[in-house]
């Protein structure tokens, strides 16, 4: 089970090269960005950052350029696995290389569960990765401007939370695949069945329900509830407020732990996947 | 254990009967070329064994239900469906990597002999290479799989002559012994005759004849004769009658050869000629 599994989800990499290869180009861009932005702002931002009395403040100033970067990469491996996800199931049966992937000895759940593995373990752990080199990477550099332009990195170091951020970042990373999880669950199901047109077939029907709801009933709730799965692991997994997010105390864990929303989304996961594993036994090239 | 063994096998897709009522035997170590005319039924019959449609009534292949243990029967079960199934963004590298990795009956050194024997390199990619080089990629991973069974469905569809004989070739040569077995199906039959151990002719979802070739040679006879003895030849009941070249070519079922020897030049059918008399006959009846 485990190396075909392995070798399956090697063998999606292969194939799927864009699920790498795009955030690794929103990281290069990123970077490239805030290394520019960093050279010319840093000194100045944390002089004046020195001088505030605000002590919340006076942290956002100073390690904000750290925190954000990684964001912008986080959310092109979510797009990315969207993308990845419906055409997974898909695309076999469009090519007809189904016929030589079922002619070898890996089940369909192997099958199904390697590709699932895609959007739910390799990319978060890539996009983490890259966030955590793009922090060390900003780090060293903002420590070198603000030393050679005479500023002193030590405002910097003393900020800078070295033990809490990667795991705020590996926190932020598990709470949104979970919270995602549905999202790609369904994609791979439509991606299993659809005969023609996936992306068509995966947004119609939250569009039709929408709509009907809105014009039968006048509610808008099934919309609220899309909103809710999008930007709903921010709002539940964190306590709001403004600057960076950077420390445990931000973290709300059991709130997050006990909302239906995640509970049902998972719920919801795991049966579009168990679906998507009757489906590609049964389906046929296209 | 036979290799095949299925019992009213049945599938049908809404009204239309792909498949309707198959009883097949196939044992171990044989060479099995399936006939029939476009929608016989012969894909979908493969695919019931090879796993890949649920289907009614009963079949085992080596001892297991397809259906419901295709995982595992692939590791036994080898198929090569048509030319245009291996993934077009494939390295050949790549495809003996990963075989290597998911198949335990897979050996990679071999892939590699087979491989470099043929004309494709090992970083192309599948969408680069023609065809037949994709036919040639794709037995060379087939061949190195020690598998009890496979199953070959239209292998050779769309290839130049040159590329058909290469392929049948090697598969008998560097792949086939007694221990394997092969079923095949396939519209250029004549090509294949002399590789076969049985065939069997499908029709409308339903065996209409299934023969060895140690029966089908001492069971069926041809004999081409001139104008002037056609009447005495037609006494012996043949089963089918055509002319070429202003001579009658008769074909008898069971027919004493000797008698029929004194008539004209007499000679073993090919399957495809049996396989046109036996299907004009049972069309015939239909009407």
């Amino acid at each position: 089970m485990t190396r075909p599994y392995y070798w399956s989800v090697r063998r999606e990499l292969w194939e799927n090269r864009f699920v790498y290869l795009a955030p690794l180009i929103v990281c290069a861009v990123v970077l490239f960005a805030a290394l520019v932005s960093n050279t010319f702002s840093l000194p100045d931002r944390v002089t004046r950052a020195a001088a505030d009395t605000d002590l919340a403040r006076r942290h956002s100033m100073v390690v904000s350029h750290l925190s954000l970067p990684p964001a912008p990469i986080m959310l092109s491996t979510f797009i990315v696995a969207m993308f990845y996800c419906l055409d997974a199931l898909y695309g076999e049966r469009r090519d007809r290389s189904i016929l030589f992937w079922k002619s070898l000895p890996v089940s369909d759940r192997t099958v199904v569960l390697s590709k699932l593995s895609v959007p739910m373990l390799v990319l978060p752990a890539f996009a983490l990765i890259l966030g955590i080199t793009v922090q060390i990477i900003l780090f060293v550099h903002g420590t070198l401007v603000l030393t050679l332009r005479g500023v002193g990195p030590g405002l910097l170091w003393r900020e800078f939370r070295f033990m809490q951020e990667p795991i705020v970042m590996l926190y932020g990373t598990v709470v949104h695949v979970l919270w995602y999880a549905p999202i790609y669950g369904w994609l791979l199901l439509v991606s299993a069945w659809a005969k023609r047109v996936p992306l068509v077939w995966a947004v119609m029907p939250l569009m039709v329900i929408s709509a009907f709801e809105k014009g039968v009933f006048g509610s808008m709730n099934f919309m609220n509830m899309l909103q809710y799965r999008v930007g709903g692991a921010m709002k539940e997994a964190f306590v709001f407020q403004t600057g960076a997010i950077d420390e445990f105390s931000q973290l709300s864990i059991g709130r997050y732990v006990s909302r239906p929303g995640l509970w049902g989304g998972l719920l919801f996961a795991f049966l579009c996947v168990v679906l998507a594993i009757h489906l590609r036994r049964k389906r046929e090239p296209i | 254990m036979a290799c095949i063994e299925a019992r009213g096998l049945r599938k049908a897709f809404g009204k239309t009967v792909a498949v309707d009522g198959i009883d097949l035997r196939v044992e171990e170590g044989r060479i099995l070329g399936i006939v029939g005319p476009n929608g016989a039924g012969k894909s979908t019959a493969l695919s019931a064994i090879l796993g890949l449609t649920p289907y009614e009534g009963s079949l085992r292949v080596l001892g297991r239900d397809p259906w419901s243990e295709r995982g595992q029967l692939m590791n036994d079960v080898a198929f090569i469906a048509d030319v245009a199934v291996l993934p077009r963004w494939m390295r050949a590298s790549q495809a003996i990597e990963y075989l290597a990795g998911v198949h335990p009956r897979f050996d990679r050194d071999k892939a590699e002999a087979f491989l470099a024997k043929t004309s494709v390199k090992r970083h192309s990619r599948v969408r680069e290479l023609s065809k037949g080089m994709v036919t040639q990629l794709h037995l060379a991973l087939i061949m190195a799989i020690d598998a009890k069974l496979l199953v070959l469905d239209e292998p050779t569809l769309g290839l130049d002559i040159l590329v058909r004989k290469q392929f049948y070739d090697s598969l008998l040569n560097d792949y086939f012994d007694r221990s394997r077995t092969i079923v095949v199906t396939t519209h250029q039959i004549d090509e294949i005759q002399d590789v076969l151990t049985d065939f069997v002719f499908i029709d409308q979802g339903r065996i209409v004849l299934e023969s060895s070739m140690e029966q089908f040679e001492t069971r069926y006879v041809e004999a081409m004769v001139r104008p002037e003895n056609v009447e005495a030849a037609r006494a012996f009941r043949p089963i089918h009658e055509r002319q070429i070249f202003g001579r009658s070519i008769l074909l008898y079922d069971g027919a004493d050869r000797q008698q029929i020897a004194a008539l004209g030049e007499v000679r073993t059918p090919s399957i495809a000629d049996l396989f046109v008399a036996v299907m004009s006959r049972t069309q015939g009846a239909a009407r």
